[in-house]
């Protein structure tokens, strides 16, 4: 019974959206003056939001308990990406490090590479050539036509 | 009134027809275009990427090209669903039903053709009664104290998150969660700082480009990542003389179009209810009240003109409680607005008087934006053909790459990018558990002027909370909101049919693309 609610994804939807209201509502509660009606302080309308999304989550929570389970129902998509999630969660983080540390055309070049290799069919080869071209472009357009303030190459 | 409408659309004219203005909206309308043919690229997500690039232009060009990318996606969209029974994009998902059969048999062109034409009629409709009904409004609206204003986004937020695809209550869950993101950074009154977790970055607020482009560029990549397989191009060979439809076709269009427009703009008008549910309710519509039911879904011609004129006027619709009201209803609206709050313009009521320009500029560049694309789309058509072959395996990274210098380049900040990383991871989780991401933006962009007003109308009425029901003008608004739950309650338990109807629209809705509106 019990496992069979844990396959259910709006259990975790509910137990979530409660979780993030519970923890909002305590959290404003213990750290921002409440104020009164009239004076509100900066925490009352922040408790006001925690207080309603809990009520809401438990709302969800409580639906989906009732409900009956979908057999098809997985938590997690049919085909798991992990390869693609990862790349793309690691692309923009390529980008801020070397963009950090050796500028623009690094960080382009880097943040290209790394999410483009999050595609099972692209090769290391094709991905390095899309990363070139994007870095070429994306130096010209971002640097030299619209000037922001981000140097081409830096070090360290 | 007439009068002064016209006089007002001259000027605005006069402002759209400035060149620079001119070319805003057409590189706008050019992007908007592309995208919509690209699968697996949505105006939201080209909206929030190219939302920094739009600073350092003047507000009037800055908004009339981010609202060509919208209403230029959708002629784009079109053209991907008609030729390739692709639904890359969520309006023009029901125009497959029949656009791909007539493809099938020859007359793709033809349907292309019919939707050029109904995507005008359906948006010129749209513009004109954004001219008439918008002064209306700010008339009524500027009467507005705090707490009807209060009262109205109520209202508007409540319609947004619970009318809008998706589940009721999971909707609620999001605008909440938006609301909360809006309140991040320093408190208006006392400036002290509020869920920043000791963060300096945080005290001016999340950045909207680094929120819309977590929920709307990297979660939705994430989702599409190697789902996305190449496209079967054999049926895109359409020149410019296979656009011209047959009288016969024609005749047939023209009452169905007319039709689709008007649900169009019904929909419109209602908060959270986009141009999506405008063209499926308008294919509804059509396959009820037609002859021959039986046939749709064969290639009907009512079947593509329809839903393309109630998507067109729809999107021109939106504009109306954005512009005139401050009150987006949808997430596209929430990023234009984010749009006019960068460039320090306050929306509201007073937006038409205090920024003329701004507002019928926009109106007027409506349709020369409309016209632009009607003249790119019909001898163009073989070159926006062959984008469709783009494959997303390049797509992506390049996108990946425009969106961390967008969000970079907002404050040249790094932190902003990281931000964007972590939202995006927690806005692909979200999806994971079937919540829809737009209300968030919708709660975000609306939050810190709901407690503004909020805050306010207490202090005038001294802490009475029964003010929102003394007040004539917020009692109705509040009303309507009962009404609204009241409904979807009853709706749930006495109905079912009626919400597994809806529920199973929204899961074919949902199968195409989860975050456009």
């Amino acid at each position: 019974m019990f496992a069979e609610q844990l396959k259910k994804r709006d259990v975790y939807a509910g137990i979530l959206m409660t979780l993030i209201g519970a923890a909002i509502s305590l959290n404003t509660y213990t750290n921002y003056r409440l104020g009164t009606l009239t004076q509100m302080g900066p925490g009352m309308f922040p408790l006001m939001l925690g207080v309603a999304m809990t009520f809401v989550g438990m709302l969800i929570l409580g639906n989906a308990i009732v409900a009956a389970r979908d057999p098809d129902e997985t938590i997690l998509p049919a085909q798991r990406e992990w390869r693609g999630w990862a790349c793309i969660l690691a692309g923009p983080i390529a980008f801020i490090v070397l963009g950090e540390y050796f500028g623009l055309a690094a960080a382009t070049f880097g943040c290209v590479f790394v999410s483009a290799l999050g595609e099972r069919s692209s090769s290391v080869k094709e991905a390095a050539i899309l990363a070139t071209v994007i870095t070429v472009v994306g130096c010209l357009l971002f640097s030299l036509v619209l000037k922001i303030s981000f140097p081409i190459v830096r070090w360290g | 009134m007439i009068q002064s409408a016209f006089s007002d659309l001259w000027y605005g004219f006069s402002i759209a027809l400035e060149p620079h203005n001119i070319m805003w909206c057409f590189i706008g309308v050019l992007i908007g275009n592309m995208v919509g043919v690209l699968p697996g690229m949505g105006p939201l997500a080209t909206i929030s990427i190219l939302l920094p690039l739009t600073f350092g232009i003047k507000p009037v060009g800055a908004i009339l090209m981010l609202a060509g990318i919208f209403y230029g996606a959708q002629y784009g969209g079109a053209i991907c669903s008609i030729l390739l029974n692709l639904p890359c994009h969520p309006p023009h998902a029901v125009t497959c039903l029949d656009g791909f059969p007539l493809t099938k048999q020859g007359r793709g062109g033809a349907a292309l053709g019919v939707t050029v034409i109904a995507s005008f009629v359906g948006a010129s409709w749209g513009i004109t009664e954004m001219i008439f009904l918008s002064p209306v409004l700010v008339k009524v609206a500027l009467e507005f104290g705090p707490s009807e204003i209060c009262a109205l986004m109520f209202l508007g937020l409540l319609a947004g998150s619970t009318l809008a695809r998706g589940s009721p209550l999971k909707g609620v869950a999001m605008t909440l969660l938006g609301l909360m993101l809006g309140i991040v950074g320093s408190d208006i009154d006392t400036g002290l700082p509020r869920f920043t977790f000791g963060l300096p970055n945080l005290l001016d607020g999340i950045e909207i480009v680094g929120l819309a482009l977590g929920l709307f560029g990297i979660a939705e990549f994430m989702k599409s990542v190697n789902q996305i397989t190449a496209v079967n191009t054999s049926y895109t060979k359409v020149g410019l003389r296979d656009l011209k439809p047959t009288r016969e076709e024609l005749r047939r269009s023209w009452p169905a179009m007319f039709r689709g427009t008007l649900v169009g703009s019904l929909c419109a008008l209602i908060p959270g209810t986009g141009p999506t549910i405008a063209s499926f309710i308008a294919y509804a519509t059509e396959k009820k009240i037609s002859k021959t039911p039986e046939k749709f879904g064969t290639g009907m011609i009512e079947g593509v003109a329809s839903p393309e004129a109630s998507t067109h006027s729809s999107v021109q619709g939106d504009f109306i409680p954005t512009m005139s009201l401050g009150i987006p209803g949808d997430a596209v609206m929430a990023l234009i607005l984010g749009a006019l709050m960068i460039q320090g313009i306050a929306p509201g009521p007073q937006l038409i008087r205090t920024h003329p320009d701004i507002f019928w500029g926009l109106i007027a560049s409506f349709w020369i934006g409309n016209i632009m694309l009607v003249l790119l789309n019909v001898p163009m058509i073989g070159i926006w053909v062959k984008l469709l072959a783009i494959p997303y395996k390049y797509l992506y990274p390049s996108a990946m790459f425009f969106l961390c210098i967008g969000v970079y380049s907002t404050n040249n900040d790094m932190f902003q990018v990281g931000e964007t990383v972590v939202i995006g991871l927690a806005g692909y989780i979200l999806l994971l558990l079937d919540f829809h991401p737009a209300p968030i933006l919708l709660g975000f962009v609306l939050g810190p002027r709901f407690e503004e007003n909020f805050r306010r109308a207490m202090l005038i009425e001294r802490g009475d909370l029964t003010v929102f029901l003394r007040h004539p003008i917020s009692l109705v608004f509040v009303s309507l909101a009962v009404i609204l739950v009241a409904t979807q309650i009853y709706l749930r338990l006495r109905k079912p049919k009626v919400v597994a109807a809806e529920q199973a629209l929204n899961a074919r809705i949902d199968a195409v693309a989860p975050a456009e509106p």
